[in-house]
Formats: structure tokens, sequence, C-alpha cells
């Protein structure tokens, strides 16, 4: 199946000369959710705004539902949604206004079932009424969602869609996200919470500088990238280790209680056989023992470390 | 371009609900300010001048600024809505969704234009009814009436998108319409003819291009204006050919729109 966002060596110079996007290429598959990370400045606003039209691209090329948003451009936009990342609304609007104008914008004849239907996903139903300038921050947020989806996009973008969010709204959003999904909706999200990709995402791409680093299944990554630990609880603390153990990458932890080994998943052997052995030969008896794996967002913290 | 031979008319159609809505909302401030600056203009010129001028070209004084009392507020009202509409989405950020919508340039124009030159023809209409109060009128060539109304309107409500897509600031979106449109309104014949200038000072008020919408309007209500209505026709539509061109060109470059 073709992509349904496809990105080709897209490049972005800004005119005081800032090289936001380098080269960057992507396809994002139909109905996935696709998480991109980076650090601030990165560019990942900059690489939605092209694709939505907002910024205009220096060198590249860039098809949405196959259309090209420069020479196609109102098939492509009709085809997005776009949730920005600052609270940008017409304080002085109601709800329902607002959401009903979004929809003519893209072209769309009213129709009030659907903007209902909207606004009750939201929980917003209730506020059709309310002027903007009178919801909270969570709500305002919200709105920006239902607007983004007055015209029915099948393909979504949320830029940093959670925050300085509560984390009952956060949640919210989550379930949302998936339901939307389920519809087929494809979700581009970019995020600082790893946590919110390591939930939602099918897959993950990291920029950094302009550069697409990576891009990867999600559960993959961790795969390949993850470390485990496997911490042994001692049945006596030890206060050293004995030689024999050395080459191992062993760490004493809680006041010599525990042996945390640490090792990564995708070498194929993990020594964890070999260690084991070698703590019966020395006397050490454990009582229990745990794994735990690491984050994407310590991947991801390596990720950028290892090239910066 | 490709993509813009069909009018999103439902696009065009919710931005021009969406500035009528913000018109209606702030109903007082954009109807009854001008029924009241426009009744004080008639007792100030009107009755206190008018005392005293009984006639201009042969027409009653009370009479005669009516014309250019409605340009006033038609030039004013025209700059000001068209240039806040536009402005204020990017002030306050919501642009982004008017540029990541399948609208075209020229459908925003004709959206926000048509909205702001509608406003500003209310507001004509209803000084012109405020006058009728005050003095007897009778418009010699009606037709005309609306043409000059609509091509006004029309025109510096462009004149007022662009000066929204210039402005950086609320000072500069106020910075045109007081310190140019105004003084030369009041310097382009609005209350007076042209012809009771020093000769000096009437060639330097041909320079005013104000001063051949009100001569045009004028013509239209009394027939008879201080230039020709053909030279009126022109400059106008001259002013309108500038002000498109300049939108056309902000589009393409993308001017203060799209970085």
């Amino acid at each position: 199946m073709p992509p349904i966002v496809s990105i080709a060596n897209l490049s972005k110079v800004y005119a005081s000369g800032l090289h936001a996007l380098r080269d960057v290429s992507l396809d994002i598959a139909k109905g996935e959710i696709f998480a991109l990370l980076g650090p601030n400045g990165a560019g990942k606003s900059t690489l939605i705004n092209v694709v939505c039209g907002i910024v205009t691209p220096s060198t590249g090329q860039i098809r949405v539902g196959g259309h090209d948003i420069l020479s196609a451009y109102r098939a492509a936009r009709r085809m997005i949604g776009l949730v920005p990342q600052e609270l940008t609304t017409d304080a002085f609007e109601k709800v329902w206004d607002t959401v009903s104008f979004s929809r003519g914008l893209f072209g769309l004849a009213k129709d009030p079932a659907h903007i209902e239907r909207v606004l009750k996903d939201l929980s917003l139903y209730d506020k059709r009424e309310s002027r903007i300038m009178q919801l909270s921050g969570g709500m305002k947020r919200r709105v920006l969602i239902a607007k983004a989806l007055a015209h029915e996009p099948q393909v979504l973008f949320l830029d940093e869609p959670t925050a300085g969010v509560d984390v009952e709204l956060r949640q919210d959003m989550w379930r949302l996200v998936r339901r939307l999904r389920e519809q087929g909706v494809t979700v581009i999200l970019t995020t600082h919470y790893i946590e919110e990709a390591e939930e939602m995402a099918d897959r993950v791409g990291v920029i950094r500088k302009g550069e697409i680093i990576l891009v990867e299944d999600k559960v993959e990554l961790m795969r390949k990238l993850g470390k485990k630990q496997l911490i042994l609880h001692l049945r006596e603390p030890v206060a050293a280790l004995p030689d024999n153990l050395a080459r191992h990458d062993l760490q004493i932890g809680e006041g010599g209680r525990t042996l945390v080994y640490t090792y990564e998943t995708r070498r194929e052997r993990t020594g964890i056989t070999g260690l084991l052995s070698e703590l019966a030969k020395a006397g050490i008896a454990f009582t229990d023992l745990d794994t735990s794996q690491s984050s994407l967002e310590d991947i991801f913290v390596d990720l950028v470390r290892e090239r910066a | 371009m490709k993509g813009v031979s069909m009018l999103n008319v439902p696009a065009v159609l919710a931005i021009y609900r969406f500035e009528m809505a913000r018109f209606w909302r702030t109903a007082l401030q954009s109807i009854v300010a001008p029924v009241i600056s426009t009744s004080l203009y008639f007792v100030v010129f009107g009755a206190a001048i008018g005392s005293r001028m009984q006639t201009v070209d042969g027409v009653p004084y009370g009479a005669f600024i009516v014309p250019g009392l409605i340009m006033l507020s038609l030039l004013t009202q025209s700059v000001s809505n068209a240039a806040f509409g536009i402005y204020f989405p990017r002030f306050a950020g919501t642009i982004y969704e008017l540029l990541s919508a399948p609208i075209s340039p020229f459908e925003v124009v004709l959206g926000y234009v048509g909205a702001a030159a509608t406003k500003s023809i209310v507001i004509g209409l209803i000084i012109l009814a405020t006058a009728s109060l005050f003095v007897p009128l009778h418009i010699e060539h009606p037709v005309w009436m609306v043409f000059f109304l609509l091509l006004t309107a029309l025109t510096f409500s462009l004149f007022g998108f662009v000066i929204g897509l210039w402005a950086d600031g609320f000072e500069k979106l106020q910075l045109v319409p007081l310190l140019i449109v105004t003084p030369l309104t009041f310097l382009g014949g609005s209350f007076y003819s042209i012809e009771m200038l020093p000769p000096f000072w009437r060639a330097v008020s041909l320079f005013n291009p104000v001063v051949y919408l009100v001569s045009g309007f004028r013509w239209a209500f009394f027939g008879k204006g201080d230039v020709a209505v053909g030279v009126s026709i022109a400059a106008t539509l001259a002013f309108l050919a500038l002000c498109l061109g300049l939108v056309t060109y902000i589009f393409r470059t993308g001017y203060r729109l799209k970085s």
C-alpha cells in the first residue's frame, strides 16, 4: 500500500539562514500512529508546518494521499487536520461556531450531527455555547482538536498535543487517538513526553538538528536498543565482588543487598547463564530476582547524546 | 497554479460569515458610533457653518456635505475593518488555520474584503439614512451612486487588507487610517468644493486620490463634481488595480504570512 504521507529530500532554510530541515525523507503508512521525537529546535514543528502548508519548503517533495502539497494543495490539505502546539484560539467565539467555521474553511457543507459527535467525543458538548475565553487551558486544547477533526481528516497532525495538560486530559487524548486510529485515521504526533510515544506510537522517528536520525518500529526499537537489568536480591549482603565476577557488568546496590546486572537484549548471548553459574560457584545465594527494561526515554536520551 | 480552478464557496462563506458575525457582535461600536458622529458633523458643519454658507454650486450646504460624510466613513471603515479582519488572526496565531486550509489566496481575499466592504456599505447606508433626517436629499444618479459606493468600499477594503498584512503591531494598524486616510479625506473636498481653494492648493489637491472619489460620489448625488466623472472612475479603478497588484504580490511571495 502506498504511504499516505510521503516526504522526499525535504530541506528548509529560513530567510535568517537557519537550516531547519536537512534532506528529510520519510514515509508514513495509512492508519499508523507515528511519533516524532526530538529536542527543542530539532525541526519537528517545521516539518509539520511544511506538510500542512504553513511553511514553504526550500527543496523536496511532499505528497499526502498521493497529492503534491504544492501543485494539488487543495486535495492534499483536505486530508489533513492540524492541532498546533500553541493555544491559538479566537477568544470571543463560541465553541460551536469556531468548530463549524473550521469545517466550512475546508470546503465542507454544514453537518451539525458531525460537529455534535466531535464535541461529545471531546467532552465539549456542554460547553458548545461558551465563549472560548471562558474555557480552561485543557478545554481550549480540546477545542483545537475539535477544530482539526471538524472536516473529517484522514491524517491528523498533533504538535505537542499534551503539553501542559493534566493527567486526565492526557489519558483522554490517548484514548481519542486510539479511537481515531480504529477509524482509519493516520496520526502523526510530536511530543516531549516520551511516555506518550511509548504508550501510543506504532513507529518512532527521531529528529535532531533538522535530520531524521532514526525511524523504527517502536517495539523493534525497544528490542534493539533497549537495555535490561537483572536485579538479584541476595540472602546475605556482600561488601565486594569476588574476582571471578569482575568480568560481568555488575553493580552492588542497596548496601550490598542486591546485585544489578545490565545487559543488552539485542545481543545473542546475554551472559545470564554464566553469571548465575559463577554466583553459585562463589557461594552467593539469592532469595529473589526481577528484571526491568529501559524505557523509550532512556533510548531517546542515549540516541541524542550519541549523535551530539 | 493547479487546484485553484474550482472556487471553494463554503470556505469563502465561512470567512464572510465569521467576519460579519464580529460586526453584529460589536453593533454598538459598528453602527451606533457612525450614526452619532454623523449627527455631530451635521450639527457642527451643517448648522454652524451652513447657516453662514447657504449653497455650494447651487446645492444647500447641509446636503452638499452628505456625499463627503458618507465617503469619510466609507473609507475609514473599509480600511479599518479589512485591516483588523486579517491582522487579528495573525496577532492571535489563528492564521495557521487559514494557511493550512484548502483555500486559495483569491478566496481568502474574497471572504475578508467582501465582509469588510459589506460592513462599510451598511454603515454608508445608515449614514445616508441619518443624513436624510437632517436635510432633504435627492439622488440624481442612483445607479452611479451605488456603483461608487461599491467600488470605493471594495477598493479601500483591499487597501485595508494590505495594511492588515503589512502591520506588525496595533500601532501600525492604526497608523495609515489615522495619519493618511482621515487627513486625505478631510482635505479631499468632503466638506467643501476644491473650487473654493486658492489656485495653488487646488492644484495640490488634485494629487489627493480622495478628491476623485468624493467628486464622483457627489456627482452621483447632485450631477456636479470638482472633476469630470470619467476621471473619478478612472482614478478609483487605478487605485483598485494598485491594491489588487499589492495583494497578488503578497500572496505570491507569502510576505508576512509564510516563512
